[in-house]
């Protein structure tokens, strides 16, 4: 976990153009990962998490402005063309998606599919390729994979589809993993068992890991740090015990106190943080939250709050954090 | 494979016999006795019946669909009113020409519509697409035989590269036979082919939207190995579904088409016996493209099963 991080985060920002004009998704986002570490990106639906993964990947639409820099392994990759991100792709960087059932394509075999990144990249024979494939199908998991890799996706469940589609992304021992809510479309009881191989196979290899949720819990279990973000902004950032311990932006603290409870006595209403995502595409000038936040000011709506450090790269979006950390933190 | 099969084969034969019951009935209860059209109105009346038991038409109806259903069955279609040879041969010698004529037409429509569905697709909203969509309105929008005369006016009558009209036959080898098919061919594929692009156009676009194109993306493909290995199978069954229904408006076409450009074909025998009343020829003309547009629309059905992994399973 020493020596220059693998991947560099700068200042990156996200123009959209969508149907209601170009949106800023993203803004002044700044991380850094290192070889071995995992970072965990928590955050509402439409709060930038997903565009931040796009990014790194390249992946967004051509009709996307990115600003601000990437840097992996040392080489930039805002601007990289096309043919040498796909050197990258599916290689050093490799991603898992949101939906097994939509992420196959339901015409080739799921070896075929599994092998694919590895003729792309490994230059090894088909026939290498396809053992290489039902290698991995094995290590994901997947039972009888030797017999069951000319079969194709719609012959798995849900669960398998994800173990299929991890075997894909890890095919050329990508030096980073990144997970965009890998576990969001399945059955509560296949979730912890994804997560575990995930975890598993990231320890195994060394590999350095991005992983989006908006599920806390998941966040808290599964990586060293972890960033929350919220109408493109990065809000909170730091190691993720010292986060679950303090936590500094009202919005991070609003997230906790709105995650269902077991014991809670029946007919307790979940928490909600009141008032709606704000729309991408007409930001408030000020802070992201402030419409919805309890302690807001006046001064919160002149400018995007700097990033103040409340602990040990522990970073919180707010002008508030006397207060909002007096006002308890750490309590749930 | 064999439940999906065994069930296609029996649409397939409950269309065939529905078509001729409708073929059959329509034809029967058009106004006016062949016979009669036949001896001319001056006719005696005697010699009108006469006839009329001659060619069988005094058989009460029920007779008369079985026994022609049992002709096809073995082969005798019985003979024309006008010319008074078999419809078999008469339909035979015609096939000759028609047939190639609608391979040909369906080659062109095939290539010049993928290659414009996948072209305007692959540059979606950029000046390609919209200059090749724009031509594909104009496509849609022409009469096919106007077409074929602006066809004839340029490489015939200015250029002089190719006949007006006729069919030089398949006796001096196959050139000069699929030359004088080319301008028909064109002129029938080109409407079928702006059609086609536009379909094959939209079903790459909505392909490219699925979330496994993204999958292959993250997998280092580039856009174009994406196009050809993951997008274009997966676009083909809607493609294919409207390439066998418009089969049938190249049938149809090429009824207009043959009289166009004088070809001896199908369809000019069609328009011709309808002219004479020569029901018995019409009646089996008109079954016959039935079964041609019932068996092309039979093979694409069976194709969604190679191309698609999940059909076979599902039996549908």
């Amino acid at each position: 976990m020493s020596g220059a991080p693998l991947i560099e985060v700068k200042d990156l920002g996200v123009r959209l153009n969508t149907s209601r004009g170009p949106a800023q998704a993203v803004r002044g986002v700044n991380f850094a990962l290192r070889r071995g570490e995992t970072l965990g990106l928590v955050g509402e639906s439409g709060c930038g998490k997903s565009v931040t993964a796009l990014a790194l990947m390249g992946l967004l639409p051509e009709s996307a402005v990115i600003s601000g820099s990437i840097r992996f392994d040392g080489a930039e990759l805002v601007g990289l063309p096309d043919a040498a991100y796909c050197k990258l792709r599916g290689n050093r960087i490799s991603m898992i998606f949101q939906e097994p059932m939509t992420a196959l394509n339901p015409m080739h075999t799921i070896g075929h599919q599994v092998a694919e990144p590895l003729l792309r990249h490994a230059g090894i024979s088909a026939a290498e390729a396809r053992q290489e494939a039902i290698a991995l199908l094995d290590r994901v998991g997947l039972p009888d994979a030797a017999k069951r890799v000319d079969a194709y996706p719609h012959q798995f469940s849900g669960g398998q589809r994800q173990r299929i589609t991890i075997a894909m992304a890890l095919a050329c021992q990508p030096d980073v993993l990144i997970a965009d809510e890998p576990t969001t479309a399945l059955d509560v009881t296949i979730q912890g068992q994804i997560l575990d191989l995930i975890a598993g196979l990231v320890e195994e290899r060394g590999m350095s890991m991005i992983l989006i949720s908006h599920d806390l819990g998941v966040i808290a279990e599964n990586v060293n740090r972890m960033m929350v973000m919220y109408g493109g902004t990065v809000v909170e950032s730091g190691a993720t015990d010292a986060v679950f311990t303090r936590m500094g932006h009202p919005y991070t603290q609003g997230l906790f106190r709105a995650r269902p409870r077991l014991g809670a006595r029946k007919g307790t209403r979940l928490k909600t943080i009141a008032g709606t995502v704000p729309e991408l595409a007409d930001l408030p000038a000020g802070c992201t939250f402030a419409d919805r936040c309890a302690i807001v000011e006046a001064r919160c709506r002149a400018a995007l709050p700097a990033v103040v450090d409340v602990g040990a790269a522990h970073g919180v979006r707010c002008i508030r954090t006397d207060v909002s950390m007096a006002a308890g933190g750490s309590i749930a | 494979m064999s439940v999906f099969f065994l069930r296609r084969i029996l649409t397939l034969v409950a269309t065939l016999f529905a078509a001729s019951l409708i073929i059959f009935l329509v034809l029967d209860a058009l106004p006016g006795n062949a016979a009669q059209m036949l001896m001319g109105a001056d006719a005696s009346p005697d010699a009108v019946r006469a006839l009329t038991v001659k060619l069988g038409l005094d058989q009460p109806l029920t007779v008369r669909y079985l026994l022609w259903i049992k002709g096809m069955a073995v082969g005798d279609l019985g003979n024309s009113y006008v010319y008074g040879t078999p419809v078999a041969g008469l339909i035979a010698e015609r096939l000759v020409l028609t047939i190639p004529l609608a391979i040909m037409s369906m080659l062109i429509t095939v290539v010049l519509a993928l290659a414009a569905g996948i072209y305007t697709a692959a540059n979606h909203n950029k000046l390609g697409d919209v200059g090749v969509m724009s031509l594909t309105q104009v496509g849609i929008a022409l009469p096919n035989f106007w077409f074929a005369i602006l066809l004839i006016l340029l490489f015939s009558v200015k250029l002089q590269l190719l006949s007006a009209g006729g069919f030089a036959g398949w006796d001096d080898g196959i050139w000069p036979g699929i030359r004088s098919l080319l301008l028909p061919s064109i002129s029938l594929a080109v409407v079928q082919a702006a059609i086609l692009a536009r379909v094959t156009r939209s079903a790459v676009l909505e392909v490219l939207r699925e979330d496994f194109v993204r999958t292959a993306r993250a997998k280092g493909l580039g856009k174009r190995e994406v196009l050809w290995r993951h997008v274009l199978r997966n676009a083909m069954i809607p493609v294919m579904t409207v390439m066998g229904l418009q089969f049938a408006n190249l049938l149809a076409g090429t009824i207009v088409i043959e009289n166009v450009f004088y070809l001896p074909g199908l369809g000019r025998l069609i328009f011709q016996s309808i002219a004479n009343r020569d029901l018995i020829v019409v009646r089996n003309c008109v079954m016959l493209l039935a079964a041609m547009v019932v068996t092309v629309n039979f093979v694409v059905d069976i194709l969604y099963a190679f191309i698609d992994p999940r059909i076979k399973v599902s039996n549908l």
